[in-house]
Order: C-alpha cells, then structure tokens, then sequence
C-alpha cells in the first residue's frame, strides 16, 4: 500500500494543482512581487477555496515581509506553502484509539453523501490492519440500501457490522452495538449515521440522542465525533463544521475525495478558525484510499507542484507510510 | 416571529429593496445625482465582488460578472426618484437574475422517440441516485408517463440496490439488477427493454465519477454515445465551491450537459455554484433538490438564487410560503403594531395561530441567512410548535388586562394562570420571558431601521448569545 499510495496521492496533488500552479509560474516568473502579482496570487488562493478573506490575511502577511522585492516562481511557491502549512500544522492530528477504552466509540457524522460510509470502510480496514478488532454500526438506517452498502464494505475489509431492522431507532441501534462490542472485546467501534444538513435541527437532535443514548451505557462515550467534510465544499464548509461542533461536540475532521481537481482550500480557513484536528484525508473509493493528513503535503498540494512532493525520497516515506488517521 | 420578517422584505421589488439597502452604505455621503462615475461603481463592485466569492460563485465567473455589471452601470443616469446605490443594486440584481437564466423555468425537455433517455452524471455523492427517483417520480405522477428506472452505477456498494429502493418508493419499475454487467451493457439492456415494454422515458443514473478521471469519463462518453440521451442532466451539490467550473466544464466537454440539477437547497449554502454552472456549460438550471424525500423536487427560480447569492436569503420563497398560509390583514395589523412597539400577548398568541397554520418554523428560519443561529439561540424547545401550543393555552388563561400589560402578572397571578391552563409557573415565566425577548428584538429592529438591519444581517437581533467560536488570529 504505501508504495501505490504515495505515486497515487502524488499524482492525484499534481493533477489538483496544476492549475494553481501553473498561474503562480506565469505570474511570478522573474517578476516583482508588486501589488498587481499580489492581488492575482491572492485570486489564485481564492480558486482553490481559501475564501476571500482567508486568502486576503495570507496575502497580507506576505505584503509585510516581502513586498517589493524581486521573487522567482519557485521562492513565492515554497514561501507560500510554508505559510499555509504553518496554520495547518497544529492541526495535522492523528487519529488514535485509546486503548484504555474498550471499545473507543467514534461516531461518524456530517452532511449527505460527503464520504461517511466509505470512509468508515477504509479506517475499519486500516485499524484492522494494525492489528484492532474494529467493528462497524451501520447508523444510516434512513437513506435506501446505506445498511447493505456498509455491509459490503464489512465483507470486503473483514469487519463485522451491527445492523438493526430498516428504519431502527439509531439510538438504540448504537446503543445495542455498543453493549454487544463491549462483550466482544473490541477496540474500535465505527458508528455511521445517516447524512444530514446542519440546518435541520431536528435531525441534529437525533444525533445529540444517539450521544445521550449510548452514554447510558458508558458515560465516556462516543470517544471522537468525525465530521467527514468533502473537499469540494466551499464557505459552507465554515458553517457546517460551526454547527456540528456546536451541537455535537465534534472533536476532529476527515476531508474526503481530495483525489479530485477540488483543492479543499476551506480546510486552511477551518484551521484558522476553528483548530479543530484534521485526522486524515480520502484519496479515491477503494478501502486503500486513506491518508493521514499532512500540513505539509496539504499545502504543497494547494499552490502547486512542490519541491518536496517531487524529490525523489526523505519526505516521500515520511508522508506516505504515518498513520492515515 | 416572522411578520416582522415579512413587513421588512415584502415590498413591491423585495429583492430590489433589500439589496439597495445593502449597498447603499456605500454611498452614504455621496448625495449626488446625474451619471454613475466610474468611482461610484468601482467602489460598489468590490461589494457586489465579496458576496459572490462568499457564495462560491467561482472566480473568473465572478469577474466576468462585475466586468459586465460595471459597464452596464457606469454613466447610468440616475433618475431623481432613486439613490445611486438603489440604481447600481438593481443593475446587479437584473444581471444577475439574467445570468441565472432569467425568468421563467425551463421544463426538462421530453421531445424525442420513445423511450426517451433521461442520463444522470455527475460528482460522487452530489445527489444523482435521489434526484433519479425524484424525477421518475414526477413525471409518473405529474405527466402520467410510463419511467423505467436503471441504475449503470457498478462502482459505489450496493447503488444499484438504492435505485431499486426508491424506485419501489416512487411506485415506478426499476431495471432488474444482473451482477456482472458493465455499464454501457446495463444503458443497452436498459434501452431495449424500454422499447419492448413500451416505456416513455428510461433513466439512466451513473456512478459518480472526478472529472479528471479519464478512464471513467471515457465510459459515461460511450453510454451517451450508446442511448443519445435526450437529456444529460449535470447533478451538482449546492454546496459545491470553487471547484464548480472544473466539473462543468469537464463534464460538457465529454458529455454535452443539457441541464444542470442543484441539489441541497435545503441547505444553508449561498449556491454561487449555480451561477458557474450555467456560466460554463451555458444549460440551464432545470430543477432543484430541497431534501432527502422523493417529493422534494422543484423547479428552478433565479430570483430566488440570486438573493441567496447576495446573501440575502430566499427571501422570495419565505414570503411565497408566508403568502400562502398567512392572513394577511391580520399580520398587517400585527406588524404595524410591533413597529410602534404596541406588540402585546394577544398579538402574540394571534401570531402563534399563524405560525401553526404554516408548519414547520424552522423550515422557514431555514431559509434565511444566518438564522441557523437565532434558531440555537431561541433554542430547539422553542421551535417546537407544542410549545407554542402551550403557550395558547396560557395566554387564554390570563385576562384581558394581563394580555394587554404583561408586566402586572406577578406571583399570585402566574399561580392562577399556570393552574388555570395546566401549566406550571415556570412555564408561565417562560413564556414572559420570550414576550420579553421578542419585544427586545422589535425595538432593536426599530432602532436599526431597514438600512442597519441589512447591513448586519439578522445576526445583529439577536441578544448577544454565547460567543461563536473564535477565530484564531491568522499567524
Ligand atoms: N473519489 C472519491 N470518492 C469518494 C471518496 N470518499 C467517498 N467517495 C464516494 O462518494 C460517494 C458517497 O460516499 P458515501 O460514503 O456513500 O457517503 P455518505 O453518504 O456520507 O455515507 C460514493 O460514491 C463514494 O464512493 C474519496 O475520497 N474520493
Ligand atoms: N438534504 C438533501 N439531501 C439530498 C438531496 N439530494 C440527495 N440527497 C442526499 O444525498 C446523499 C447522496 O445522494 P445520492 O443520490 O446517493 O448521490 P449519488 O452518489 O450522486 O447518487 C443521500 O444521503 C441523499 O439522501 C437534497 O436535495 N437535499
Ligand atoms: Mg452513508
Ligand atoms: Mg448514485
């Protein structure tokens, strides 16, 4: 896997940034970095989803310490970089189960089909791997076939999956499963739940239940709420993740389908302003395309083709064999 | 709660009005009439610029925009009757309703032998499966047409079995499944089982696929290619950012979009992605999702979406809802009330009627801006209309003079209302306490006037709640 993976992840940055990419070498090529380079750099930031005001207060800081002087294509692109990893590096948080708790419950959470379930399926099968006795609730029990679809991914990752009659009471479902999780001995207990819009504050109240329920039986639990984010959100993104913290107390991100030309520029907005961890990043639909989130790669990958993205070790390793999540 | 919503945004042209009201801080001091000068527009088009990158309107569409809007503004004669930011606000706002695609909705387009092939294609996850349902759905039940639904979606677990499910729903008969099959053979299996069982019209819904992913852009071509669809609708979330044109425009050029669906209207999302998807692949915006039900499926209203746009809300659709339901002459009454801060419980309970008659109140906070927080800070018990019931039956407990001052109910009295309508005293304090609020929101509105009031949003009624979490200083 980690051999594919980093080609695979490097191929798919390469081909998201090209864009970006290539307008910071047609703009910056032996040029000042006067007011009019800047106000197109800070145009190419705003294409990749940073936000017109997140990309303003990078452009900002880069006025202050280096405006006017003579800059190449390559010095703007890793001076960029730096200064966009810098805001994501706190955040680059892996996710790690504690195995004091047993299970660690992690509830799966965030608007619909942004990559919840597949996601789900890929960390089942990562945990799996390292060795975790994971198991999968499938919560969705509203949207038609989201049950069989997480038990095919059961089947494909080997991992079993807790499922009720079609429109259980996901609240009782998680609850059930926790219990029955608890006395299998498993490390790790995956819970989906179906897709919904932060704006329904009834179907954000059933999620504040399945909490509230399952707490009944282990008052620790859930252990991590992860809101999947897809990475072709725009500024809805900052609201979503507002409400969802707000309400369920979400305690890190996964941003999927980044194997796309969406460059996921909202993430260094939602660095900015909420810090909350972002665990690991979905890079295709097959239960190997996870990645763990690094601040470094993300936003190599958000100005361009980067120097380390394509030396040809060192960082390579360290990017592609840490933990996805 | 919302006639004072309504008093504020029905006017003859809401959108107009509320817009001009927006940017017409920008022209505060400027009292001058006779030709927009190039400053003035500038200074407004940084403005109008904001909003659309806010609402992921993609960038070179949004400068296409502000390039056209200034051009068409600059050396407008202002008339005496209007402001010049009210002429600039309604130069945008035409543009943009323009850019849309104007006025009327464009109905999905069935003219072709049967059966006619509707193909589904799209991103992953944006909605194509629902919105697959929703369509054969209505044009089963609205158009009386015979749909056959099938699902070429051989990547995503168990899509082909979803398909079947809501087909189930839908009442319409669905494509039996053979595992094993690739997609293009599903689109034939599917065309010629519609010729022979004499279907109008076969769905096709596809696997979602990037569009920088060439092998599978290569096949949804050969389906088109197979089935010549009379259809090729584009399925796009409305929370879709930057990355809209990319997909637009990859998918027109393999496939030829002839009409875009946005779905998750219901959403919060401003929906800028409309704007570049009908900028790129030039196909109208034939339908919108507004929820996860197979009945949530309308048509498209440029208006509307301009003013999400703008950030104004759907402001349209909330005062369409209100029309619907409402008494006119009674919110009328009440509005003008609350404007002389003359509002007392009987107003109140006269709204709560209303507001029962219109369903859901937190349907229609949804489709305002930034309402998701009044609806946190009124708190979920609140939108709960059994309050609200509760609430009836306290205030017809109290009398006349306790409806008209409120403020003379004191302990002895709440012990009588509270026995008198099954309630308890707290309950009864609550309720004052939400009176004290909505009265508190009046005046503030009052104070603000329509200008402040759009200026900072409906965010600027609230009482000051918990802080939102704060932004941490960039660097
Ligand atoms: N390309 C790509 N597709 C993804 C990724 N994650 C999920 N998907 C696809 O997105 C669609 C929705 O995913 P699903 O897990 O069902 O979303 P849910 O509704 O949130 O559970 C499916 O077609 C998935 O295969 C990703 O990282 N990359
Ligand atoms: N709230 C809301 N959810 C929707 C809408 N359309 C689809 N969905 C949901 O979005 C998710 C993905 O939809 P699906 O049709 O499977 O997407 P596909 O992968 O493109 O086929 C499901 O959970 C649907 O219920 C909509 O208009 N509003
Ligand atoms: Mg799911
Ligand atoms: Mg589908």
């Amino acid at each position: 896997m980690a051999l594919g993976f980093f080609s695979r992840l490097k191929a798919g940055l390469s081909r998201s940034t090209q864009k970006l990419g290539g307008g910071i070498a047609a703009v910056f090529t032996r040029r000042k970095l006067d007011d009019a380079a800047l106000e197109e750099l800070e145009d190419l930031l705003i294409a990749a989803d940073l936000g017109p005001n997140v990309a303003a207060r990078v452009i900002e800081s880069f006025r202050s310490s280096r405006f006017g002087t003579e800059v190449t294509d390559e010095e703007i692109r890793t001076a960029l970089a730096a200064e966009i990893a810098r805001v994501l590096e706190p955040v680059a948080v892996p996710f790690v189960p504690d195995p004091q708790h047993r299970p660690h419950v992690a509830l799966v959470v965030g608007v619909n089909g942004n990559g919840k379930t597949t996601t789900i399926g890929k960390m089942a099968r990562f945990y799996g791997e390292q060795g975790l006795k994971v198991m999968m609730v499938a919560g969705d029990t509203f949207r038609a076939a989201a049950v069989e679809q997480l038990q095919v991914w059961g089947d494909r990752v080997g991992a079993p999956v807790i499922a009720g009659p079609p429109n259980a009471d996901a609240a009782g479902l998680a609850f059930d499963a926790l219990k029955r999780a608890r006395a299998e001995g498993a490390d790790l207990l995956l819970i989906d739940t179906a897709g919904r819009l932060h704006n329904k504050g009834a179907l954000m109240e059933e999620l504040a239940k399945i909490i509230r329920v399952m707490r009944k039986f282990d008052e620790t639990a859930p252990h991590s709420v992860l809101l999947v984010l897809d990475a072709t959100t725009g500024q809805n993104a900052i609201e979503q993740v507002r409400v969802f913290k707000e309400l369920v107390n979400v305690t890190g991100l996964i941003v999927t389908k980044l194997d796309g030309s969406a460059r996921g520029g909202i993430v260094v907005a939602l660095a900015d302003t909420f810090g909350l961890p972002v665990h690991a990043v979905g890079v295709g639909e097959q239960a190997e395309d996870l990645r763990p989130f690094s601040a470094e790669a993300f936003a190599n990958g958000l100005v361009g083709p980067s120097i380390r993205l394509s030396s040809p070790d060192g960082d390579e390793k360290k990017d592609g064999e840490g933990d996805p999540a | 709660m919302f006639a004072q919503w309504r008093d504020i945004f029905w006017g003859e042209r809401p959108l107009f009005e509320a817009l001009s009201g927006k940017l017409s801080g920008v022209f505060d001091g400027l009292a001058k009439r006779g030709a927009l000068s190039e400053a003035d527009v500038a200074e407004a088009m940084r403005e109008v610029r904001l909003a659309m990158l806010d609402a992921d309107v993609a960038l070179p569409v949004v400068k296409d925009f502000v390039t056209k809007v200034r051009e068409r503004a600059v050396g407008h004669e202002v008339l005496d009757s209007i402001s010049p930011g009210q002429a600039v606000a309604k130069i945008v706002n035409d543009a943009l309703i323009d850019a849309l695609g104007g006025a009327g909705a464009v109905p999905l387009n069935l003219n072709a032998v049967p059966p006619v092939p509707i193909l589904m294609v799209g991103l992953q996850g944006s909605g194509k499966t629902t919105t697959s349902g929703k369509i054969a759905l209505r044009l089963a039940t609205r158009e009386r047409k015979k749909v056959l639904l099938a699902s070429l979606d051989t990547q995503r677990p168990a899509a082909q079995l979803q398909l079947q499910q809501l087909a189930e729903r839908a009442g319409v008969p669905s494509l039996p499944i053979v595992p094993g099959q690739t997609p293009v053979e599903i689109a034939r299996r599917a065309m010629d089982t519609g010729r022979r069982e004499g279907f109008d019209v076969v769905i096709l819904d596809t696997a979602g696929r990037l569009s920088i992913d060439e092998a599978l852009m290569n096949e949804v071509r050969e389906i088109r290619a197979e089935t010549s669809p009379a259809e090729t609708l584009l399925v796009v979330d409305a929370m879709t950012g930057q990355d809209a044109v990319n997909t637009a425009r990859a998918f027109n050029e393999a496939v030829g979009v002839t009409g875009v669906v946005m779905t998750r209207m219901d959403g919060d999302a401003r929906g800028g992605a409309a704007l570049s998807m009908r900028a790129v692949t030039g196909a109208p915006i034939k339908l919108t999702g507004s929820g996860e039900k197979l009945d949530a499926l309308e048509e498209f209203h440029p208006e509307r979406v301009a003013g999400r746009i703008l950030g104004l809300g759907d402001i349209a659709g909330l005062v369409e809802k209100a029309a619907d339901t409402l008494d006119h002459e009674e919110s009328e009454k009440i509005a003008l009330k609350m404007m002389q801060g003359k509002f007392d419980l009987d107003d109140y309970a006269a709204q709560i009627r209303q507001i029962a008659k219109m369903g859901s109140l937190s349907g229609i906070l949804d489709m305002l801006p930034g309402m998701g927080k009044v609806k946190q800070a009124l708190g979920d018990k609140d939108l709960d209309t059994s309050v609200l019931k509760r609430h009836q039956a306290i205030i017809s407990s109290m009398t006349r003079a306790e409806r008209k001052t409120p403020a003379i109910i004191k302990a002895s009295r709440k012990k009588r209302i509270a026995a008198g309508s099954g309630s308890t005293v707290q309950d009864v304090n609550r309720l004052l306490k939400q009176f004290d609020d909505m009265s508190t929101m009046m005046k503030r509105i009052n104070k603000l006037g329509m200008k402040g009031l759009m200026r900072q949003g409906m965010s600027a009624l609230m009482p000051k709640g918990p802080k939102p979490p704060g932004g941490r200083p960039f660097g």
